[in-house]
């Protein structure tokens, strides 16, 4: 057997473990919507005794929540003690206001949130051995034709996904279901579809920027995903903010156990803004390489030409969080247009579009 | 000063007084000059330019661009005769060069200048500033916290004391301190994290940068194509290159007339690894530049340029250049050259043209296919498998006639206009087509004369091909001044985007407070400019270390209260 052979063997024992990871994932999200329309039906139930002692302004925590608009606690409990953060503060007024409409709900321990990451580290160190060892197959960096960017690209998602679980304060692991499943569609297309043997360079790959620029072009992709995910949370959640105050039903959600809209907000774009600057040196990166393999620095070539509409969508974006009547739900429209771009240069340009960068392998 | 519509995050939400632009009753044309002016330096504006320029970029990479495909567009034109004039009358083949991609990006270049230009001032004056007082409720800002004075530990004693120690230790941690003593409560301001708007502005003014350079510094530079047989020399002058363009102040009495020599090209293809058999492995050109410097042996690669006096030279292209020679009738020479030929396929199935004007009874032309390692296809026609010189073929037509290059109109040498000519060989005439292998010879049809494939190793053995065609390279040669300061734009645009995105800007108090019950509180709080996810730990940290951490009876105030389902 190949090392190569052996690589395909861990990429699919990895999608495999991601599988399971996903539905572990989704099990606890499943979870947190029963636990969110517990809480609901337990504060309805605590209003109705409230009222028949005559006492609203009692202990009636959430729906009090849903009706206040000042600024209230940042995170509600399931039993409505506001907590403890004191509302002082425009940064955290603004906050409020969304909490204020929308209680969120205490979620607790979660066995299927643990059995999934887990899962998720277990399938990552299959994904980075067989990463490895196409690397070793093949005597090079482990990214030189579509099968290796995906390959190396979603082991990154799934590697910033988990340090981001390791060093953020607020408990990201409900991003689990997007991020696994991603990097499980992923890796299926490319071992399908774009599964190529191990071969050679062309002279025009032989180069350290192959190494930089690739490297941190896919890094980049990583953070955009999960900036990506973070956004979509983030429409989401400020949908059933603005609704919630109405609608009992969408109370009965797992976004009441997440964080609050612009919680979600200045995560997304702190993820982003790391995304953007390695996008940043991407480009430049891949400006100097285009110098020494074409002696140009810059000549409009479709994949250039994407890099560079990618990179100016993202600096709409961190514009739009700077620009009143734009932070918030519209500047998060445009984290999302960002990461579709990258996954069309992605899959769309790099198949179908001519340019120099024919380097798809396919 | 930042535009009016800027929202850093930290203006009181709720609804938004209506801008002074909006309000103006009547307006006269200065007043609407500024009206203009501040709608167009406005984060809207900017926001909207920079999505205009996002999705005017799209169509460029749809269709093919004369810069970067002159071919494709060519090709474009002949599948769409209809569509392809409609698209051009819109530039669509020139986008970025575009009136209105252009309009688009120098409107934003007009609003980004008309930005940082009163930024810059404002902050110029910032710098000098002094931090601003302390406000007289720390309380209410989003990050606080307090400290009895009395179990302040390495802080005790009193009141003044401790505000001194905290000026001092703001101090050494980098920010611009000021004391402030309002009503006998001793403050202290600080103010950290300039770099934050100062990255800012250098990455601004560095886009700026990178566009100047590029407009004005392409101008000097040039770049021109030369194709170079192996054995053969360029000169480093005007006249020697295939095609030569310079930007708009290029003089070219700035070219060192450097003489480069084709020494070898030498190709390498994979053999063993099944996959990828004749993939490219290496291409390298051993060249000698002979100039001022003397004569230095040096190689040119895919992705090694070579630099050289004030020119970058880079190996585009390589092929095979087959010796033909015709002869006349009576065995003199009216022709022989190494002929570059074209590769068409992977495997360098090959075309090239031959002209010869001068010397036999006719014009002749000669069109020719040159396969590298010849095979028949199951239609008879034949192909290249193999790139490399396994069993080299090359066939010519015969064409006869004008050459159309009498009157001196500019002909590629690569192409052959057979509207003046006729057809002796392949196709329908009933002539089979010449068929050489190198060291072969044969007639010309019509007596003509004859034409030979030389080979370029006549003393090896009768079966080893692999030295008996020269090869070519097509080099680039490139000059282009502006390229350093493009560079130093974009380190620059690098660092200010590192600095503005995560050096935070924090302003932080820290107060003596003497409570009705006579307690004397020391108040932490600090005030976030921009996004700075770090700010209330680093106001509780900075409290813990001057002051201690909190005592247990402020805990039980302030703690978290407990469910109590
Ligand atoms: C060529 C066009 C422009 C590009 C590519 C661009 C890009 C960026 C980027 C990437 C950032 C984030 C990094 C940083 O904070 O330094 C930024 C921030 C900023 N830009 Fe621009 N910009 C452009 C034009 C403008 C214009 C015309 C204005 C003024 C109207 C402007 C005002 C600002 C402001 C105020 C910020 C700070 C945002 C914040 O505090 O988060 N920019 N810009």
């Amino acid at each position: 057997m190949t090392l190569d052979e052996i690589s395909i063997i861990a990429v699919y024992s990895a999608m495999a473990v991601y599988a399971i990871a996903f539905i572990a994932y989704a099990i606890d999200l499943a979870r947190r919507s029963a636990a969110s329309a517990q809480a609901t039906d337990a504060a309805a139930a605590g209003i109705a005794e409230n009222a028949d002692l005559g006492d609203a302004s009692g202990r009636e925590p959430v729906l009090q929540g849903a009706a206040a608009s000042a600024p209230a606690a940042t995170a509600g409990s399931a039993d409505g003690t506001p907590s403890s953060t004191p509302p002082a503060g425009r940064g955290a007024g603004r906050r409020g206001a969304g909490a204020g409409a929308a209680p969120s709900v205490d979620y607790g321990r979660s066995p299927s949130l643990r059995v999934a990451v887990a899962m998720t580290v277990i399938a990552w160190a299959l994904h980075l051995a067989a990463t490895v060892l196409r690397g070793i197959a093949a005597s090079r960096v482990p990214w030189a034709n579509m099968y290796e960017f995906a390959l190396t690209g979603t082991l990154v998602i799934t590697t910033v996904f988990l340090v981001v679980l390791l060093i953020a304060k607020t408990d990201l692991r409900f991003l689990g279901t997007f991020v696994t499943g991603l990097v499980l569609v992923l890796l299926g297309v490319a071992t399908v579809n774009f599964y190529v043997s191990v071969v050679p360079l062309p002279p025009a790959l032989q180069s350290v920027w192959l190494v930089i620029h690739v490297f941190v072009a896919t890094s980049a992709v990583g953070f955009f995903a999960l900036g990506f995910a973070l956004s979509v949370v983030q429409l989401m959640q400020s949908r059933r903010e603005s609704i919630a105050a109405t609608a009992d039903s969408v109370k009965k959600s797992f976004l009441a156990t997440l964080p609050d809209s612009t919680a979600l907000e200045n995560l997304a774009y702190r993820v982003n803004i790391v995304g953007f600057i390695l996008w940043t040196f991407t480009l430049m990166a891949g400006a100097i390489w285009a110098e020494k393999a074409w002696g140009r620095y810059w000549g409009w070539d479709t994949k250039e030409v994407w890099t560079f509409i990618i990179w100016v969508v993202y600096a709409g974006y961190i514009h739009a969080r700077a620009t009143r009547g734009w932070r918030g739900s519209r500047s998060a429209w445009l984290a999302i247009i960002g990461f579709s771009a990258v996954l069309f240069n992605f899959t769309v340009v790099n198949l179908f579009f001519k340019g120099l960068h024919a380097y798809s392998g396919l | 000063m930042r535009p009016a519509d800027y929202d850093d995050g930290t203006a009181a939400a709720g609804p938004v007084g209506p801008g002074a632009s909006v309000t103006a009753p009547r307006l006269g044309p200065v007043e609407w000059l500024r009206f203009a002016w501040r709608q167009l330096t406005s984060m809207r504006t900017a926001l909207l330019l920079l999505l205009l320029l996002a999705i005017a970029a799209v169509p460029g990479s749809l269709v093919p661009q004369r810069s970067s495909d002159p071919n494709g567009v060519v090709q474009y034109f002949a599948d769409n005769p209809d569509l392809a004039p409609v698209l051009d009358s819109f530039q669509m083949f020139d986008v970025y060069t575009s009136v209105w991609f252009s309009a688009i990006y120098l409107l934003l270049f007009v609003s980004l200048i008309g930005c940082i230009i009163p930024r810059t001032k404002h902050h110029l004056e910032a710098l000098r500033a002094r931090p601003p007082k302390t406000p007289a409720r720390l309380s209410r800002l989003s990050a606080y916290t307090e400290r009895e004075l009395a179990d302040a530990g390495p802080a005790g004693g009193d009141a003044e004391a401790a505000i001194a120690s905290a000026a001092a230790a703001l101090g050494k941690a980098g920010y611009r301190v000021e004391r402030y003593d309002q009503r006998g409560a001793p403050s202290v301001s600080a103010e950290r994290g300039y770099l934050r708007e100062t990255g800012n502005l250098v990455f601004h003014t560095a886009l700026v940068g990178v566009l100047v350079a590029v407009a004005i510094g392409g101008g000097f530079g040039f770049s021109g194509q030369r194709v170079i047989v192996e054995g053969q020399s360029f000169v480093n002058t005007l006249a020697a290159y295939d095609s030569f363009n310079p930007g708009r102040f290029f003089d070219d009495g700035r070219l060192t007339p450097y003489r480069l020599t084709l020494d070898e090209l030498d190709a390498v293809y994979e053999t063993e690894n099944t996959d990828a058999l004749g993939q490219p492995i290496d291409f390298t050109a051993h060249v000698t530049i002979d100039g001022p410097d003397g004569a230095n042996e040096r190689d040119v690669k895919v992705n090694e340029p070579l630099y050289e006096y004030g020119t970058d030279v880079y190996l585009l292209g390589n092929g095979y250049a087959p010796t033909i020679t015709v002869r006349d009738p009576d065995g003199e020479v009216v022709f022989t050259d190494s002929v570059p030929f074209l590769p068409q396929t992977a495997n360098l199935t090959s075309i090239g043209v031959v002209k010869v004007p001068d010397g036999l009874s006719e014009q002749i032309g000669l069109v020719g296919f040159f396969y590298p390692t010849q095979d028949v296809l199951s239609t008879g026609a034949y192909t290249s498998t193999y790139p490399d010189l396994v069993y080299p073929v090359l066939t010519l037509n015969v064409y006869s006639g004008d050459l159309g290059i009498d009157d001196g109109t500019p002909r590629s040498v690569y192409q052959l206009d057979t509207s003046g000519m006729e057809q002796l060989t392949g196709g329908q005439t009933g002539v089979d087509s010449v068929e050489l292998m190198p060291g072969e010879s044969t007639e010309l049809p019509n007596g003509l004369g004859t034409v030979e494939f030389e080979s370029a190793s006549p003393d090896a053995a009768s079966d080893d091909f692999s030295q008996s065609v020269a090869r070519f390279a097509s080099f680039d040669v490139h000059h282009d001044p502006s390229q350093v300061w493009v560079l130093v734009f974009a380190l620059l645009i690098l660092g200010g985007l590192l600095l503005s995105l995560f050096v935070p800007r924090r302003r932080v108090w820290v107060k003596a407070v003497t409570r009705p019950d006579g307690r004397v509180v020391l108040e932490y709080a600090g005030l976030a400019r921009g996004d700075d996810p770090g700010l209330e730990r680093a106001v509780e940290e900075f409290a813990d270390r001057h002051a201690g951490p909190v005592s247990s009876r402020a805990e039980a105030a302030s703690g978290p209260e407990n469910p109590s389902t």
